[in-house]
């Protein structure tokens, strides 16, 4: 039997890693091939109903998944994750010369976030929020930008227009990945010195390996084995860990899931059987 | 940055890297990146610094690189911070095993001086530079004259260097405005012989051209120099064509049996024998016909861009013959060969005029420098003798690359009548 993965499409660049990771994993006696997806939500529902053994999962795609196993009597388990999926942070990001001391003084004003369905730069910030007491929506004006959406925030483009909306003075604040914020600081999208970070939230883990327990234990644990034991003094690893942004491939865990379980609940993203009852969400 | 221990830290001596009022995101990581580079995997570096954002960006790259970082800011950046000199410790990072990795089985790519030249480079260096520290990894593009002795000469790197000091400009190198004025026929001679080098320019600028591309760059002087003589052959091209067309707007005649000569030399691909043909032989044959057209110009525009030509083209017959010499050196097959490829073209041209007519006739009456029928035998005999002088060049440089007398002088005379 051939262990069949899926992951999601979000960039063009993904057909050559898992292209050179089924490359990599066949020459070394296993089975393996992947399926594509062109958003989360269907890779979810096809990795509980057995339809693929495991799903390379955006962190909130493994929330649903969990959600709707448990409502199944299904199990999961998280195989693996990168290096690099582990301690993430998101910051609320406000413009340099803002009077703003604390979250509290965002009250009244807007808030940029992501795509409605990205925990960095939409969920997991907005939680953060909530939890000093301002209601999104509410106590704050929401303003989304929806690129990409069944991404998960994989699609980069959704925190990079809230960057922008922040500097236009659309926004009194952006919500952002930390890496993000690094990364629109060196690449200049924020101007050296144009904005300061208000708040961050406590880290957090973001994607990881799911693998159906109900698929043969003699693929997966030898899927797992493998990846966990690439090499990256080996040039051909080197190149696939380079595309796919991380140094070593660690243990999967779940602990760093809780704040976003939280998020899920606070705004009925999912329902309790994994169920999508997010409004305007349309994958 | 200051590199200078810490006995604050927990575990002893703790390296520190100050970033002083830098952000991070405007070059801070440089210094820590520097300051780590130092360190052995799993050791610490204490970073100081003012920007309210360090602690954050410094996280957030430290994942991506491997490196374990723990922050001693508090919730509100204050905590319970170690001190440097610096000021208040901001993060500690322990060091990853980033870089080391994937610097593990590099190797260098020779050295950088000719000295440093391997016999048979590595396909995977592709176009690094030589004596470079090279990841491997990377596709290998398929340079395929990737031996020493299949391209180099030890003449290689003067001879660059000479080309690169010797480079003319076109615009300023010749007297185009110089005053003269030449009857009807004479001008009609100079056009046609100027059509008739720009043809023979344009394979010359084309062989080294094609060459240049399939030879492995650790051999840069060699694809320098090639660089070059495309380069010069370019220049060629044009100022030819500007004389052909200083006093007439239309070009000469090109005829088949000329092209079909030329064609023969675009399709050797091996490169002895490409340089053979075109350097030794053609080139060699033009440095004959470049003076020539130096000594009996009609004109001064006509003999500053033969002679300005001349001097190019004698470098690219010095390189022909200098890889040549050394080649045969390595390979005592390779006369054989030669002599196979003299033998094969001729075939190949057996059935074709070989040269232009109006050519031969051009340079007759440019020679003869008027329709005087004595100055017309003048030129006939000048033009004879140019092709003994050519024939005698061919014979010299033959035995300089050791062929016997005989055996030369047999194989100048199976080269092309159309002289490239």
């Amino acid at each position: 039997m051939t262990l069949l993965m899926g992951a999601v499409a979000y960039d063009p660049k993904v057909v050559t890693v898992w292209t050179g990771f089924r490359s990599w994993l066949t020459r070394r006696g296993l089975p393996f091939d992947f399926v594509l997806y062109s958003h989360y939500e269907r890779q979810a529902q096809d990795l509980v109903e057995g339809r693929v053994h495991a799903a390379w999962n955006s962190p909130l795609a493994w929330i649903r998944c969990r959600r709707l196993a448990a409502d199944r009597s299904a199990h999961l388990r998280p195989l693996v994750m990168r290096d690099t999926d582990r301690g993430l942070r998101s910051v609320v990001a406000v413009r340099a010369d803002a009077p703003y001391v604390n979250l509290h003084d965002l009250k009244g004003g807007t808030v940029a976030v992501g795509a409605v369905d990205s925990p960095q730069a939409t969920l997991l910030p907005l939680s953060l929020l909530r939890a000093e007491g301002l209601v999104p929506g509410e106590d704050v004006r929401v303003r989304r930008h929806d690129v990409g959406v069944g991404l998960h925030g994989d699609h980069v483009g959704g925190e990079r227009d809230a960057a922008r909306a922040l500097l236009a003075g659309e926004a009194a604040a952006a919500c952002l990945l930390d890496a993000s914020h690094l990364l629109f600081g060196r690449e200049g999208t924020l101007p050296a010195g144009s904005t300061r970070i208000l708040a961050a939230t406590a880290p957090y883990d973001h994607c990881v390996m799911a693998v159906n327990d109900a698929a043969p234990a003699s693929l997966t644990d030898r899927f797992g084995d493998l990846l966990l034991g690439m090499d990256p003094a080996d040039p051909e690893v080197r190149g696939l860990f380079d595309l796919e942004g991380l140094n070593a491939w660690l243990p999967g865990r779940t602990k760093g899931f809780t704040a976003l379980e939280a998020a899920v609940e606070e705004t009925g993203f999912y329902d309790a059987a994994g169920r999508v009852t997010a409004e305007d969400y349309r994958p | 940055m200051s590199g200078g221990p810490d006995r604050d830290g927990p575990h002893g001596l703790r390296t520190v890297c100050d970033l002083a009022d830098l952000p991070f995101d405007q070059g801070g990581h440089l210094l820590v990146r520097r300051a780590l580079t130092g360190l052995g995997p799993g050791r610490e570096l204490a970073v100081t610094g003012r920007d309210p954002a360090l602690t954050v960006h410094l996280a957030a790259w430290c994942r991506g690189q491997g490196h374990q970082v723990r922050p001693v800011d508090g919730p509100d950046g204050c905590g319970a911070p170690g001190r440097a000199p610096g000021g208040p410790v901001r993060a500690v990072v322990r060091r990853g095993p980033d870089g080391l990795d994937r610097w593990a089985r590099a190797a260098r790519a020779g050295g950088p001086s000719p000295d440093g030249i391997v016999a048979s480079p590595d396909p995977g260096w592709g176009l690094a530079a030589r004596g470079a520290l090279v990841e491997e990894g990377a596709p290998a593009p398929g340079f395929d004259l990737a031996e020493r002795d299949l391209v180099w000469a030890d003449l290689a790197p003067r001879l660059y260097a000479h080309a690169a000091a010797a480079q003319w400009d076109p615009a300023t190198a010749v007297p185009w405005d110089a005053p003269f004025d030449l009857p009807p026929a004479i001008e009609e001679a100079v056009v046609q012989v100027m059509t008739y080098l720009v043809e023979n320019e344009q394979a010359a600028l084309v062989v080294p051209a094609r060459l240049l591309t399939r030879v492995h760059p650790h051999f840069r002087e060699v694809v320098q120099l090639l660089a070059v003589q495309a380069a010069d052959e370019a220049r060629h091209v044009e100022v030819f064509t500007r004389r052909a067309l200083l006093r007439r707007p239309a070009m000469g005649t090109s005829s088949a049996g000329g092209r079909a000569s030329l064609a023969s030399l675009l399709t050797e691909p091996d490169f002895a024998l490409a340089s053979f043909l075109l350097s030794v032989l053609g080139e060699g044959s033009f440095l004959n016909l470049l003076a020539f057209l130096d000594h009996h110009a009609p004109d001064p525009v006509t003999r500053a861009v033969a002679r300005l030509a001349h001097q190019d083209e004698a470098r690219h017959v010095a390189f022909g013959v200098a890889h040549l010499e050394h080649r045969a050196s390595a390979d005592p097959g390779l006369r054989g060969r030669l002599r196979g490829a003299v033998e094969r073209r001729h075939d190949v041209l057996r059935d074709t005029a070989g040269l232009n007519q109006d050519v031969l006739d051009a340079l007759v009456v440019l020679a003869a420098g008027s329709w005087e029928p004595a100055a017309v035998g003048r030129g006939h005999r000048r033009v004879q003798r140019l092709l003994a002088d050519m024939d005698q060049g061919r014979q010299r440089r033959l035995v300089r690359l050791g062929f016997p007398a005989d055996e030369a002088a047999e194989l100048s005379a199976l080269h092309t009548r159309n002289f490239m």
